[in-house]
């Protein structure tokens, strides 16, 4: 059970068999993915036909690689927009949240707290289609009373930076709130205590205190929002976010362009990951 | 100076107050709040002519008396709970070894090694799938060359294909919370049990289980929910007969543009994950604010 305990061998063996196959199946599609965006054939399927970077550079219309792939590309681009959006008000909502509910006294105070988490336990494709019912009921009465046509609160990209917004400012509330409540009170007073204005307190001592978890959530709600699919699946309008895309072409029998364009993003979030990890270790060093 | 910020103090406090109110009020009212209201009354009402409806419980009882939609909903909620099940068994010896046998560098290393497939998007891993398991894929293809099966068989498009496609999207929400609990665990418990003649059977029922049940419980809830509300997962690996849930609920709002349905649909599983979150933390007597916190 634990190495302090004499252990047979047959466990020490299966413990890491295990742990072994574990990890090995949890990699496996990934390198499959992977793998098959360098095979020289129109499907990602065996046999393998030999090493071939098409799917990366090709122009050829018989065989569009990923850079010579409009549609695809601008997807990428307006997944990076929404995300973008997303990411800002999710921080900027997460960070007012977090003193809200460290800072200000005020009745109700635990139901709130409640409230800003729910939306973490309600199904995304729940959230998306009560949301998109509510922005079609607001649109159709101003139709209706102003003939205004209110083209953002119908399906497209606004919805969608909504939706996705909805349940991650829960997300970056809560992870800014556990490094705020974490905050020594005493440093602000005895910055006051020396002359300093709200505003400049805030600036250089409760700011940079936060930054680890500011950039932390910010990378977290990047990741959440570019990833999405529930939420997005019933507010999207005619431009497709990259999840979708994929999901659209993988019904109509997978190129792979789609795997190039996984491997692209598996390529990224390991950088990010690997930056965000040598982040961390820098702190925990210093 | 002085007297200055004492007018000013409060008036300024209550003004960044009323700011600080603004966005969280703006955010749960309008975009938690009134949709889900707008989602009730729509599922609340039926459509008589082109814009005359009535209030009516039509919506729910189609639920009841339509076979199709009330097997897809148990059978959702079926292969969610085997699926939340099998997750736990999978990840278990998984998070002990990370908590309990693994030492520094290769604890780290496990640990990061389980977190980084999750930080790739749903989709991909799906992708990753089908390429293995389809019939003209890398598996069927294997099986073909050992000599085990004859033509490549389909290994797409079953229950079994929708459950390890779960099982294998919702562990990391498994893992996490298992190996927190686990970690906090003192080994002198389990020293002490075997001293005392328990075996690894009844160390494991009366000590490290209760020990984790907490853990247990909050991940058990996330990836039940998460499992319950998937839809990319079921459809790919489980094509056309995957007959999900939520599936049902994008053709009746999207494709059959029967918003009433839909909502009725909508509510009915919000109901039941709801109703699980509930028992999970009723049944190990966690507060939601602090499982949601943990995990």
């Amino acid at each position: 059970m634990i190495p302090s305990l004499p252990r047979p061998l047959w466990a020490r063996l299966g413990t890491w068999g295990y742990a072994s196959l574990f990890f090995f199946l949890l990699f496996l599609p990934l390198a499959v993915v992977a793998v098959f965006a360098f095979n020289d054939a129109p499907y990602p399927a065996p046999p393998w036909k030999g090493f071939t970077l098409d799917w990366f550079w090709s122009t050829n219309p018989q065989r569009v690689g990923l850079f010579g792939d409009r549609p695809l590309l601008g997807s990428i681009w307006t997944s990076t927009k929404v995300a973008l959006w997303v990411t800002g008000a999710s921080l900027a909502v997460g960070t007012t949240n977090a003193f809200l509910i460290e800072r200000v006294r005020f009745p109700g105070k635990q139901a709130l707290y409640l409230m800003m988490l729910a939306p973490l336990v309600i199904p995304g494709v729940i959230l998306g289609i009560s949301i998109l019912a509510f922005a079609s009921h607001i649109a159709n009465l101003a139709d209706d009373l102003w003939g205004i046509e209110l083209e953002f609160l119908r399906p497209g990209l606004v919805l969608v930076a909504l939706g996705q917004f909805s349940f991650v400012a829960s997300i970056t509330t809560l992870s800014v709130l556990a490094r705020l409540k974490r905050f020594d009170i005493s440093l602000e007073e005895a910055a006051y205590n020396l002359g300093a204005s709200g505003f400049t307190v805030f600036r250089t001592i409760t700011l940079p205190y936060l930054r680890p978890a500011l950039i932390g959530s910010a990378a977290i709600a990047f990741l959440m929002s570019f990833e999405n699919f529930n939420t997005t699946l019933m507010l999207v309008g005619s431009d497709a976010p990259l999840t979708i895309m994929m999901y659209g072409r993988m019904r109509e029998g997978a190129s792979p362009v789609l795997n190039a364009v996984s491997l692209v993003l598996m390529l990224l979030t390991a950088a990010m990951a690997i930056f965000m990890l040598g982040r961390g270790a820098k702190r925990q060093g210093a | 100076m002085h007297a200055d910020a004492n007018r000013n103090g409060p008036l300024l406090m209550r003004l960044g107050v009323l700011l600080l109110f603004t966005p969280v009020v703006l955010w749960l009212v309008g975009l938690i709040i009134l949709p889900h209201i707008e989602l009730a009354y729509l599922s609340l009402r039926v459509r008589l002519a082109p814009r005359v409806y009535e209030p009516s419980f039509a919506q729910y009882r189609m639920f009841i008396e339509e076979p199709l939609y009330l097997q897809t909903f148990l059978r959702t909620a079926v292969i969610s709970i085997v699926s939340t099940a099998l997750t736990l068994v999978v990840c278990f010896p998984v998070a002990w070894t990370i908590a309990k046998i693994a030492r520094n560098r290769v604890r780290s290393l496990m640990f990061l090694l389980c977190l980084i497939p999750f930080w790739v998007s749903e989709t991909v891993r799906a992708l990753g799938w089908t390429i293995l398991l389809r019939e003209s894929g890398v598996l069927p293809a294997l099986l073909v060359s050992l000599g085990i099966s004859d033509k490549p068989p389909e290994l797409l498009y079953h229950d079994a294909t929708i459950v390890l496609g779960l099982v294998y999207t919702s562990m990391l929400f498994m893992v996490v919370p298992l190996i927190s609990a686990l970690d906090s665990l003192d080994d002198s418990l389990i020293e002490a049990a075997y001293d005392l003649g328990g075996n690894s059977a009844n160390i494991l029922r009366c000590i490290v289980i209760p020990h984790a049940a907490p853990g247990i419980v909050a991940g058990c809830i996330v990836v039940f929910m998460l499992t319950l509300g998937n839809y990319l997962t079921p459809t790919l690996l489980g094509g056309k007969s995957s007959q999900w849930f939520t599936e049902q609920i994008y053709s009746q709002f999207i494709t059959r543009f029967n918003w009433e349905q839909g909502s009725a649909f909508g509510f009915l599983l919000l109901g039941l994950s709801t109703l699980i979150v509930y028992l999970g933390l009723r049944l190990s007597g966690q507060k939601f604010t602090d499982v949601m916190a943990r995990t």
